[in-house]
């Protein structure tokens, strides 16, 4: 054990940071900043900055562009790129289907699919939840059938993450309806979204975005060679790809520099006749998530550090469970700072109501979906329950 | 001490609840209100004023129906209970109230007059970017000139700004906080309006030498009464957020009776329910609070800590049952088609209009050294 970063470790750092605030455009990191939307253009033009300096991917296996990084190193890396509000690699390729494919895709599969996904030449989407299959996603029903050299799929995916972007789905299915445990008899399947009879509506949130869809599937043909791993394996897959995205999930840079920004608007408004930046009740609350955060940094360190062969801890579900409170508590926190201000959250840019506090109340409410979705809190929760204490 | 309605509460409970289920009883309804300007329904809100309840608190010489604060507590409790977006509490209860309050008789004829006929809407001009929550204004600034008075200076935002008839204006005279009335058309008056996350709509209101007439004979600083017509509204809201909260539980409780995973119905997982029983905890504590904040203001009690004591109880409750409601439905709540969080939204604005949880608590903080317990049914309340 030891407390102090190394010399290197310490310069690996100050690479990362200086790599981060000077090779992606200002205007990219400013849109993240500053909780505006990013467009597909932005996300693709930074993945391909970082890839090109192989920082895209460093946590996949050496042969497929990864690097050989200590637990500690890949931390800063990802802490780092929060802190310098530079949009992540996209989760769906770099954190779920990139491991996977990695890990259980054939070796043509590798070969096709892993440098486009690192690169986001593809843009893939998750279509693993249906209607009546969300927290409970083993009863999903979408069905694949063998006819020849390829699967007729069928059904409906609901949720899917940026799908009016993707180029191609990764899907669960169930390819054997007769499977006496309902886990055994599930595959996941590749396939482009531009297929014959794929079909996607826009699901509208609360705070007005487009970023969830249905995903209808009719008689969509999909070579039988798009499989991965074995036929009916595909739970063990989903298993090992949900924990990945556990891992992910926590954003602990991400909301560290919410916390930093708060600090830094509170000494801009004043309630009483002093700043809030000096109202004890107010730096109380920042210091108190601070702290909440900085015992989920040191968890996350110690998780990562646990990860051998590539299978997540199960404790990932700790970094799932208070990573996305820790965001919800960053962005409620935000929400009181702007207090009367944050009413003007549809104001445009001739507004006198800074554009932080415009966009905090529909961040807040946006941000609700970080203890539903991966996995709901309360999921992570149960998985604690009966893995870890075998309750 | 009776927290129960009379017959005559009980009809009106029943009258503004028929009116309202008619007008939002589909939420689809108020989506489609909410979506074009002025964010609400004139035609709905013509029907409050037919009613009698848009003159409600005010007397009868004022145009008013001479009711009392548990009766405006009512008909907001049914506004909140289907969101309504017409502007019950910031019209009447707030608006109208510094007007009733403050304004000289023939000010409270013309402008309460029109507020209870439904035929002129006032909104209070006072919020300012920079300041939270105060009784004083610091960006508007008024100067007198040869017997009129004109405003410079920006208000943001305003909460129905855009579509107000007549704004009543908050500004810095001679050191100390007035009140003025200004015409919609105005010279030197500029208005840009805009959505708010609730549905509502607010806007940026610039004063650039605009002519204003005092409220009331020209004389003291106002900032007293703008905290005590504050304090009142923020009972109001509570009530209305009592409305809200409650909806936010039957739906959630109705969902959980309904939405099956796992082979069963989500209320067959304990840890579900007691969610939910907890959000019915906090219901009912909130409800005692808000109830006992409108007797408070009946009985001529001290109506401004009490407001903060009621505030900061409803502060909280709001963000749990707003927060649980949603996390409770799964990816369904944080959806626009569905209801829930459109309840969560409207219950977050209502926590940051006139100050939150925190605000008050730091407000009675300040004070707790200053008496040994508090009574709710002695002095400084009764
Ligand atoms: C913004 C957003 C983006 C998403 N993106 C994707 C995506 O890209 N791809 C994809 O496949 N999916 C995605 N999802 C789906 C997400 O994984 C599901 O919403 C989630 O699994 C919860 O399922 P549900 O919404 O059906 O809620 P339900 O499963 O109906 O749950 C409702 C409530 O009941 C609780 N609950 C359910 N079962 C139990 C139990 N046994 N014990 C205790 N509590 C329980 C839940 O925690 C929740 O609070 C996304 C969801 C959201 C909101």
């Amino acid at each position: 054990m030891r407390l102090q970063l190394s010399p290197e470790d310490e310069a690996f750092r100050e690479e990362m940071r200086t790599f981060f605030t000077t090779q992606v455009p200002q205007s990219i990191r400013d849109t993240v900043a500053n909780h505006r939307h990013l467009t597909k253009d932005q996300y693709v033009e930074t993945q391909r900055i970082l890839n090109a300096a192989g920082l895209a991917v460093p946590h996949w296996p050496v042969e497929w562009g990864g690097k050989d990084w200590t637990p500690l190193q890949r931390h800063i890396w990802r802490e780092e790129m929060q802190l310098a509000a530079v949009p992540e690699p996209l989760a769906f390729n770099t954190s779920m289907i990139g491991p996977v494919l990695a890990q259980f895709g054939s070796q043509e599969q590798k070969e096709e699919f892993l440098p486009k996904t690192a690169n986001l030449d593809i843009w893939w989407c998750q279509g693993f939840s249906e209607p009546d299959a969300g927290s409970d996603l083993a009863s999903l029903r979408t069905t694949a059938v063998r006819e020849g050299d390829e699967y007729i799929v069928n059904g409906q995916k609901t949720w899917t993450t940026l799908g009016q972007h993707a180029d191609w789905i990764f899907c669960l299915v169930r390819t054997d309806p007769t499977a006496e445990k309902r886990q055994r008899g599930i595959s996941m399947l590749l396939f482009p979204m531009d297929t014959p009879g794929v079909t996607i509506r826009p699901i509208e949130l609360l705070d007005g975005t487009h970023e969830v869809n249905e995903v209808f599937f009719e008689d969509v043909r999909v070579p039988a060679e798009n499989l991965v791993g074995e036929e009916n394996s595909g739970w063990t897959i989903a298993k090992f790809l949900l924990g990945n995205e556990r891992v992910g999930i926590a954003r602990v840079g991400h909301t560290k520099r919410l916390l930093a920004d708060a600090k830094e608007h509170a000494r801009t408004i004043v309630s009483n006749g002093t700043p809030l930046s000096e109202d004890p009740g107010f730096t109380a609350r920042i210091a108190e998530i601070e702290n909440e955060l900085l015992a989920l940094e040191l968890t996350a360190l110690r998780v990562v550090a646990n990860s051998s062969g590539g299978r997540p801890d199960p404790a990932s579900s700790v970094l799932k469970l208070r990573g996305s409170e820790l965001q919800q508590a960053a962005t409620e926190l935000l929400v009181d700072l702007a207090g009367p201000l944050s009413l003007a959250s549809y104001a445009d840019g001739g507004s006198d109501v800074p554009e932080w506090a415009r966009a905090a109340t529909p961040e807040y409410l946006n941000y609700r979906k970080v203890t539903i979705y991966g996995g709901s809190n309360e999921v992570q929760r149960t998985i604690i329950a009966g893995t870890i204490l075998g309750l | 001490m009776d927290f129960t309605y009379d017959d005559e509460q009980k009809a009106l409970r029943e009258a503004v609840s028929g009116l309202l289920a008619r007008a939002y009883g589909d939420s689809e309804q108020r989506r489609r209100v909410t979506a074009a300007d002025p964010g609400f329904d004139e035609k709905t809100w013509a029907r409050l004023a037919e009613m009698g309840l848009l003159g409600l608190p005010f007397p009868e010489e004022s145009g008013g129906m001479g009711a009392g604060p548990v009766e405006v507590a009512i008909v907001a409790e049914e506004i909140g209970r289907v969101i309504a977006p017409e502007p019950f509490v910031e019209a009447v209860v707030l608006t109208g109230g510094l007007i009733q309050a403050e304004g000289t008789a023939a000010q409270r004829e013309g402008l309460i007059g029109g507020l209870a006929e439904g035929s002129l809407i006032p909104a209070f001009a006072h919020a300012e970017p920079g300041t939270r929550w105060t009784p004083t204004a610091s960006g508007v600034k008024a100067t007198e000139d040869g017997g009129t008075w004109r405003l410079t200076g920006v208000k943001e935002p305003v909460l129905g700004g855009a579509r107000a008839d007549v704004l009543i204006v908050s500004a810095v005279a001679g050191g100390g906080t007035r009140l003025f009335v200004v015409r919609g058309d105005a010279d030197g008056l500029t208005r840009t309006g805009y959505r708010t996350h609730d549905g509502g709509r607010a806007a940026k209101v610039e004063f650039a030498n605009t002519p204003a007439e005092p409220l009331g004979d020209a004389g003291a600083d106002q900032s007293v009464a703008i905290d005590r017509a504050q304090a009142e509204a923020r009972i109001a809201y509570a009530h209305e957020a009592m409305g809200a909260m409650q909806t936010a539980l039957t739906t959630t409780t109705e969902y959980l009776k309904t939405r099956k995973q796992f082979g069963v119905t989500l209320n067959k997982f304990q840890a579900l329910t007691f969610r939910a029983a907890d959000m019915y905890v906090s219901l009912e504590l909130a409800r005692s609070i808000a109830l006992w904040g409108s007797l408070v203001i009946d009985a001529g009690g001290d109506v401004v800590t009490a407001a903060e004591r009621v505030r900061l109880q409803i502060s909280k409750a709001s963000r749990h049952i707003g927060k649980d409601a949603i996390q409770l439905h799964g990816g369904i709540g944080v959806t626009a088609e569905y209801s829930v969080g459109h309840y969560t939204s409207r219950l977050t604005a209502i926590d940051h209009v006139l100050g939150d949880g925190a605000w008050a608590l730091s407000r009675l903080a300040a004070d707790v050294d200053s008496y040994p317990t508090v009574d709710p049914l002695g002095a400084p309340y009764a």
